[in-house]
Order: structure tokens, then sequence, then C-alpha cells
């Protein structure tokens, strides 16, 4: 074990020891105390890809509506240029726990660090502009704009101009809105492959065209944590291996945290470095994919009691193929 | 890039006029606007000035409801906002009208603004009625603030004027307001051209995610009140330059209706339809004008029916356009443009 | 201050406060069953009012048979309203639909113009014509019976959502369209239903509005006021277009008698501005929640 990130050791951003799933005891074993407030540090753990840093780190998060308790106590930590997944249930409080990221929601406990920095109080748009990025699960592409427009949307928060330039449509705002394009155009169009759509009304596309779409206009915000509320979710499986890709990329070529719900296991278990399981509204247990896959827990929250076999095929697919 | 029409830069790609066709049939339509004050009778050059008004606070109405989905019953208040601006500053400044359109959008503008402000917490309908409640206290300031409005008998003003040329004719009003209108329609072309413009649609189209995608709703809900109250300001002033006489009755409730109407009828979120709703719904009650004049020899009580026809024909419109055309009369342009473009290889 | 005054300007006031509860009571059935804001609804009352000045003046009917004539014809035309011009918008965005219904208030207007003209006309007398005392307060006899009259079909319609079979499926539709359904529960009608009944306390409304004020094509104005009413009570709440409806009728009228008829409309405006700031969904209404 070290203690300094070398080229061959990653850093599991949890608080847990992968092989020592415990919920009731965080064993901090080896963390050291940081001068920054940012730069905390967890112990080391071979083969775990991931920054030194939790780019966000969630501490007790509780969230209610009336009876229903979507997230009780929730605490997790999403290590810096990692894909990260929450796995869990319908219902489990996936997407709320999103919604409070965004800041959409405001959670009654607990709080939400991003890149050192306590979010509570900061609103949705700031949190957009400090690079909190997203996709959203039922797809929300604005429908009265062209793809094009969609995607140049999401550079709001990086734009500048006002009301009276854009009036006139000349000399910044004008400037602005063609770096914008082709800022938009080089890097994102081309790169997802979707420069023969540009032109169109976003409500022709197909489902899967349109989530490619979204995950544009996420990109054009400039993000440094991606949030992507089931990607693939109603995609064939060509769609899928694509967007699997796309997401592979991102993280590598952006210089991205990726933050990822997703229902598909098959996808998850390629392309996560890092699992948080959600049931009830409740961290059941994080680590890595493949002790996540094996966590009687988490086949339980997954299945019930019965059927165990058919679940942990559904958590395991490459066995399957196999 | 593409082939065929490619654009040889985003430059031109994003241009207003992509083709030069297009470019054609423009420079054409402004000539016959040049050109149709020295040809048109009176009764043709009130009209023109009429729609043009019209169009000023159409464009202005459809930014905020046909763009940016926030539907507002309090035009006609904030048009009366610029028309007693105008009065007021005409009377006791003598200022030029430049000077005083913009202090009457101005000050529309700051007046849209306060009513904007209950957007902070409430949306979609509830916000039309704070709109309606705003285009009641409006009337009611525009009734009783005598020593500024001049109470129930309202203003009088001289006519525009500006380096010592008056507009007193309609010939000559037509130069202010027809202009106006291209350059404000113009204008409001270009904010869709910017994030601006896009923020004003991800608002309408869907608020909860433009919010969390960076867009600050309070911000640019307030922004689309402003500019669009802006509008109704200047036309509000050229109403009063234009008939130069300001009263409580001239800015009613049914004229919020009208705007509301036009826009509708044109195609919300379309300038372009703005454009032909505005005309259209200007129009509407003249051709009714004609035909009840034309009937009159034959049925003497003609001229009684015509204003309950009017309000008859204007709901009808509004019912119908929404249910069978909710695009409105600029879709009916496209389909025509495309009926000729094909032409006459298909139909 | 005058008390006695005060007094009987405020019962008044009361007494049209509970028409105004009846016709919020039929606009709140319409929204909480259909969600649709009916601008329509002064304009369906004056409808009412002129069919019964037809029916009792015109054909020289017993007032007692135009009643409920007037009634039957304005419920009626609801319906049609809900069917022909409402019912193709299912589905439209809100505006849309309000938009419709300020268009239905614009044909009824011109309509009602064109039938029996633009000048104002007052009602056949038909209600009992003692003044009536409460204590020493006068209260004008037409106000009192409409007061009561009004108040008997309120209980009635309370009554009859609390127990009736469609009074049921109206609630229940208004709770949940999608599981109302899935019941077995004919939303279409219940949608229907709603306009009739909702029609239905406006029309009675309108024409006992009509006996105390008089008539005119500008008589849909009253329209504003019930809107007033119903924000300030909450869209969809029963309870609250009661007591916001004799709230507000009783301020208009101390408004009025006091500042003068200019300050009727700005009094009430005045406190639906302060509503919507304070509390956006009206005293009893209810929050509607958001997801993304
Ligand atoms: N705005 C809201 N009001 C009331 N309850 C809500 C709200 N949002 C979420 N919930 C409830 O919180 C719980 C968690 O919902 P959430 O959408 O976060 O689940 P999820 O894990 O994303 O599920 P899925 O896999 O189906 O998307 C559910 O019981 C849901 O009904
Ligand atoms: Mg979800």
């Amino acid at each position: 074990m070290v203690f300094m990130a070398g080229l061959d050791y990653f850093v599991c951003g949890s608080g847990h020891w992968p092989d020592v799933y415990d919920n009731n005891n965080n064993h901090n074993l080896l963390v050291c105390e940081a001068k920054t407030e940012r730069s905390w540090l967890c112990f080391l753990v071979p083969g775990v890809r991931g920054g030194i840093l939790s780019i966000l780190e969630i501490s007790n998060l509780s969230l209610s509506f009336g009876g229903v308790k979507a997230l009780q106590d929730v605490s997790f930590r999403v290590p810096e240029n990692t894909i990260t997944t929450v796995i869990g249930p319908n219902g489990a409080g996936k997407t709320s726990l999103f919604n409070c990221i965004s800041g959409f929601y405001k959670p009654q406990q607990g709080t939400i660090r991003y890149q050192g920095e306590v979010l509570a109080g900061v609103k949705p748009p700031a949190r957009a502009a400090m690079g909190l990025a997203r996709t959203f699960q039922n797809i929300a592409l604005f429908r009265g704009m062209t793809v094009l427009d969609n995607i140049k949307l999401g550079a709001h928060v990086h734009m500048k101009s006002g009301l009276l330039s854009s009036l006139a449509y000349f000399g910044a705002a004008r400037r602005e809105e063609m770096a914008v394009r082709r800022e938009v155009e080089r890097h994102i169009i081309d790169f997802l492959e979707i420069d023969h759509i540009r032109r169109q009304p976003v409500a022709s596309l197909s489902y899967g065209l349109q989530k490619r779409v979204e995950l544009a206009r996420a990109l054009a915000m400039r993000p440094k944590v991606l949030m992507l509320d089931e990607p693939v979710a109603g995609m064939n499986r060509e769609e899928k291996e694509d967007m699997a890709r796309f997401i592979l990329d991102i993280r590598e070529e952006w210089d991205v945290t990726v933050l990822m719900v997703e229902h598909d296991m098959g996808m998850v278990m390629d392309i996560s470095d890092h699992i948080a399981v959600l049931n009830f509204g409740q961290v059941i247990t994080e680590g890595l994919p493949a002790d996540v896959q094996n966590n009687p827990e988490v086949i339980k929250a997954y299945l019930g009691n019965s059927d165990m076999d058919s679940l942990r095929k559904k958590l395991n697919p490459q066995r399957e193929v196999a | 890039m593409r082939i065929g029409d490619a654009k040889q830069t985003y430059e031109a790609d994003e241009a207003i006029w992509t083709s030069p066709t297009q470019k054609f049939w423009f420079a054409l339509f402004l000539l016959a606007l040049l050109v149709f004050p020295l040809m048109a009778n009176a009764y043709l050059l009130y009209l023109g000035c009429l729609v043009g008004i019209a169009v000023i606070s159409t464009t202005g109405l459809n930014i905020l409801t046909g763009f940016t989905g926030l539907i507002s019953l309090g035009q006609a208040g904030f048009m009366g906002v610029g028309g007693y601006t105008v009065a007021w500053f005409s009377l006791n400044t003598g200022l030029p009208f430049p000077v005083t359109l913009l202090l009457a959008g101005l000050l529309a503008a700051a007046v849209g603004i306060l009513v904007g402000l209950p957007s902070l917490r409430v949306k979609g309908l509830y916000l039309a009625i704070a709109t309606l409640a705003a285009s009641v206290f409006l009337h009611f300031i525009f009734a009783e603030w005598e020593s500024v409005t001049g109470g129930m008998g309202g203003l009088s003003l001289e006519p525009a004027h500006l380096f010592g040329v008056t507009f007193q004719s309609d010939f000559r009003m037509y130069f202010i307001i027809v202009p106006l209108a291209v350059l404000m329609v113009f204008a409001a072309r270009n904010v869709f051209r910017t994030r601006i413009g896009r923020a004003f649609i991800a608002i309408r189209d869907r608020d909860i995610s433009a919010e969390i995608l960076g867009i600050d709703l309070l911000r640019y809900k307030l922004m689309s009140f402003a500019l669009s109250s802006f509008y109704a300001g200047v036309a509000g002033g050229l109403f009063a330059y234009f008939y130069r006489v300001v009263t409580p009755e001239s800015f009613p409730l049914s004229m919020s209706i009208f705007y509301l109407a036009a826009v509708i009828v044109g195609g919300m979120g379309n300038l372009l339809g703005g454009i032909l709703g505005a005309a259209f719904m200007t129009l509407i009650p003249e051709i009714l004008k004609l035909l009840t004049a034309a009937l009159t020899p034959f049925y003497p009580n003609a001229p009684v029916f015509m204003s309950p026809m009017l309000e008859i024909i204007f709901g009808a419109l509004i019912v119908g356009f929404l249910i069978f055309e909710p695009h409105g009369l600029a879709e009916i342009w496209h389909r025509i443009r495309r009926f000729f473009s094909l032409w006459p290889f298909r139909n | 201050m005058d008390w006695l005054f005060f007094g009987e300007i405020s019962l008044a006031g009361l007494a049209m406060g509970g028409l105004y509860a009846l016709i919020a009571l039929g606009f709140v059935i319409i929204y909480k069953a259909t969600r649709v804001i009916n601008f329509a609804i002064g304009e369906i009352m004056m409808f009412a009012a002129y069919l019964f000045l037809a029916f009792a003046g015109g054909l020289e009917m017993s007032p007692w048979v135009a009643l409920p004539l007037a009634v039957l014809g304005g419920s009626i035309l609801g319906g049609v309203i809900e069917k022909v011009m409402i019912r193709p918008m299912l589905g439209e965005s809100p505006i849309s639909v309000v938009m419709v219904t300020i268009g239905v208030a614009s044909i009824l207007v011109g309509l009602v113009e064109l039938i029996w003209g633009a000048d104002p006309q007052l009602l056949p007398r038909f209600l009992p014509r003692e003044p009536v005392f409460i204590g020493e307060m006068y209260l004008a006899p037409k106000i009192a019976y409409g007061f009561l009259i009004g108040a008997a079909l309120l209980i009635l319609y309370l009554l009859y959502f609390r127990f009736s079979r469609g009074g049921v499926a109206l609630r229940a539709t208004a709770s949940d369209q999608a599981a109302a359904y899935s019941m077995g529960i004919n939303v279409r009608r219940v949608f229907n239903l709603a306009w009739v009944f909702g029609s239905l306390a406006a029309s009675l409304a309108g024409v006992l509005v009509a006996a105390t004020g008089g008539l005119s094509p500008q008589f849909g104005a009253i329209g504003l006021s019930v809107l007033v009413v119903v924000i300030v009570g909450g869209l969809d709440s029963i309870l609250g277009a009661l007591i916001a409806g004799v709230f507000i009728g009783w301020l208009e009228t101390v408004a009025g008698a006091y500042l003068g008829g200019e300050y009727r409309m700005p009094a009430t405006f005045a406190v639906l501005a302060v509503i919507l700031v304070i509390r956006p969904y009206g005293l009893f209404g209810t929050h509607e929640i958001e997801r993304v």
C-alpha cells in the first residue's frame, strides 16, 4: 500500500476498504488529514482507476417528499476522472440524487461537496456554470429548437453577450456566437457523429439520436462532472455500444468525471470504475464492479429474495455470454 | 461541410438570408414598402400606419407569449404606458419624437419588469392573471391620476417633430412607423440568433430543465417581459402620435386580447407569423366596415350588426386557428411557398 | 363612523359574495375536473340571463318557469362548448385552452349583442318586494332573495358532490384522472358533466345578479371578479371558492360604497396581487408538484 498516487496505483474514492463491506462502520483506515478542504485523501487501492481527489462528495443526504423517503442518509464519493455509476431498483432514489446535485431538489439534511465546496444554497444555474452538466431520464430537449440550437444552448453559461448587443447582433455578440458554433461543430457534432441532423428539429429524431443530442448539449456545457441519467435506456444494442464508446472517450479525452445512473447491467459492469448501489433511498454498498456484482445484499435488493440465479445472471451478463 | 448548398463559413451559414433569391425578394419587399405611400390614397396610408403599429406590438407580445411561453393579458396596459409617456413628454418638454419614443419604451419596460416579478413564484396561468391585475391597475392610474394623465378626458398632443420637421400627416407618420417596424422586427430576429433567444425558447419548452442547464429563469423571464413591453411601449407611443390623443379607453382590455389573437392567428413563436397576424387582424375590421358600407343601401340596419359581428369573427378566428391550424398563418404561408417552389412538378 | 350604514353595506356585500361563491363553485368544478380555466364563465352567465329575459320578457312566461329554462339553456351551452371547442384541445398547452375560452367569450358577447342589442336592459321582476330587515339593517329584497336562492342551490350542489354517483365520479376524476379512467369511469363524460354543472351554477347566479343590477353585453365582465375569487381561494378548492367569494363580494361592495365605483376593481385586484405574492396557489389551493 502506498500513500502517494503512483503511476500504477489508483485511488478508490470510497471510504470503505473494498474487501470489507461494512455498512455500519466506516473504516477510514488510512485517511490523511489534508490542509485544504478540497484535498482530503483516502487510501489507495491497486487497480482502481481514479485521481486522488473526490470531485463530488455526498454526505448524509436525506430527502423526503411528505412521507416518501427518497433518500436516507446517503453518503458516497465520486473519484475524479472515473466513471462512477449509481445503480438500484426503480424508485430507489437515483434520479432524486441527481436532482439534489443539480440543485433542483433541496435535501432536508446532509451536504454535497463539489471540488471541496459545499453546494448548499448554490442555485442550479450557478451549479451548471461550475461544471455540473447533465442529461435527463425523460429526454428533455427543447422541441421548438433545431439540434444545433439545442446544443448551443448548453454553452449558455459560458457566454456573455447581453440584450443590447444581441438585438444588434453586432460585434461581441456575433463573434461569441460564431466561436460557440465553431466549438460545437468541431468538438461535439463531429465527435458524436451527428453532422447529418444538425438542422433538424429535435422532435423529428429517433429516440436514440435524441439521447445523443442530449449528450451533445451536456458536453457543450463544458462539464467537469457529467451526470447521465440512464443514457442507454430504450436503445437498441448498436446504439448502446455507440453510447458506451462515447462515454469512455469522453472520460479519456475531455478530462471529465462521469456520474451515471443506468439499469443496463452489461454496460454498467463494462465501463464503470466505481459503483454505488441505492435501495429504498439508502446506499447499500459501493465499490468495484466485480465486488458489487457478487454482493449478496445487492442481489437481494434487485431480486427480492427469489430467483437468485436469474438475478445473478442479470448482474453478471458477461458470464451469460461465455 | 455539407455538399450542395454548403456554406463556406459558419458566418454565412448563420445569416438571416441564406440565398440570393431570399435577398432579392426581401429587397423587393422593402422597395414596395417605400413606394406604397407614394401610390396609396389616404385610407390605405392610414391602414399602413395601423398595421405598422400592430406589427411592433404583436412582435413584442410574440417574444413574451410565443417564444418565452408567458401569456400576458397586459399588452394594452404596456402600450398605454408608452402612449401616456409620449403624450406627457411632448406636452411638457417638447422633446423630439426619437427621445420620447425611447422613453416610452423604457418606461413600459420598467413597468413590464415590475409586472413580471411575480414570475419568481408563479407561472403559467397564474402569471397571466398577474398581468391581468396589472392592466386593471394601469387602467385605474390612467383614469384617476388626473394631474398627469388628464383623467377620463385624456391628453391631446402635438404632432411628432424632429429638427423642425413636424409629422402631422399620415403620410409623414408612415415614414416613422414603417421603418421602425422593420427595424424592430429585425432586432427581434437577431435576439433569436443568440443565447438570449435560445434561453427564451428553452424556458417556454421546459423551464425546469432549462434552469438545470444554466438558465437563470427569473432573469430571463424578466428580460422577456422588459423586451416585450419595450416593444409595446414604442407601439403605444406611435399610437399616441398617430391619433394625437390618448384616453384610458384607448387601451382597453379587449386590446390585449386583440394582440393575443394576432399572435395566435399569425403563429405563436414565429416572427413572420406575428407580422401576418398583425396585418390580418388589423385588416379584418376594415374589411367588415367595407362590407357593411356596401350592404347599408339594402339593409339600413347593417351598421348595427357591425360591432357584434366583429366580436364573433375575432372569437371564431381565435378558436378556429387554435383547433385547426395551431401554427397559424405562418404555417399556411410556408405551405403556399412549398407548393410554389415545387410547382409544377408536385403539388 | 356610521355603523348602521357600514352594516347595511356589508350585508349587501356579503349577499353579493354569496352569489360570487356560487359562480366560483361552478368555475372550480370545471377546473378541478378538466384543468381548464374558463374565461368565458361571465359570458355563460350573461347568456343565461338573456335567455331569462327572452322567456320571461319576450315570451311572457312566468318567471318561475323562465328561470329553470334559462338555467337549463345555460347548462346546455356549457356542455356544447365543452364538446365542440374544448374537447379538440385535449392535451394542448393550458395557454391554448385558455385562449379558446377567451375566444368563446368573444363569440358569446357578439351573439348576445346581435340578438338582443347593445342597450342595457332590466329583467322582469320576479323576487318578492317587501323590504328585508335584519335587526335594524335594511337589505334590498332583490339581493336578499337572490342570496337565498343562490345559497339553496349551493347547498344542493355540495350534497350532490358528496353523495351522488356523478359527484363521486367527478371527485375521482379530479383527484387522479388516470386512476379514474382505469376504474372504468368515463372520463370524457365526466368532463362534459363538469362543464354542464359548472355552467348550471353560473347560469343561476347570472340570472340572480342580472335581476339586481340589470343586463348588457358588458355583463360578462363580472367574470373578472370571479377570477379574482378563484385565484384568492385557490383554483382547485371548493372551500376556497366559498370563503373567497363571500370576502371578495363584501370587499368590492364596501370599496365601491366608501371610495367610489372606480375603486371596486383595483381593491379586489390588490388583494389578488398580494395573494399571488405571498400565497401563489391561493388560500386553499394545492401546490402542484413539478418533476424533471
Ligand atoms: N417530486 C417528487 N414528489 C414526490 N415524490 C417524488 C418526487 N420525486 C421523486 N419522488 C419519489 O421518490 C422516490 C425515488 O424516485 P426517483 O425518481 O429518484 O427513483 P429512481 O431511482 O430514479 O427510479 P427509476 O429507476 O424508476 O428512474 C420514488 O418513490 C418517487 O415516487
Ligand atoms: Mg430515475
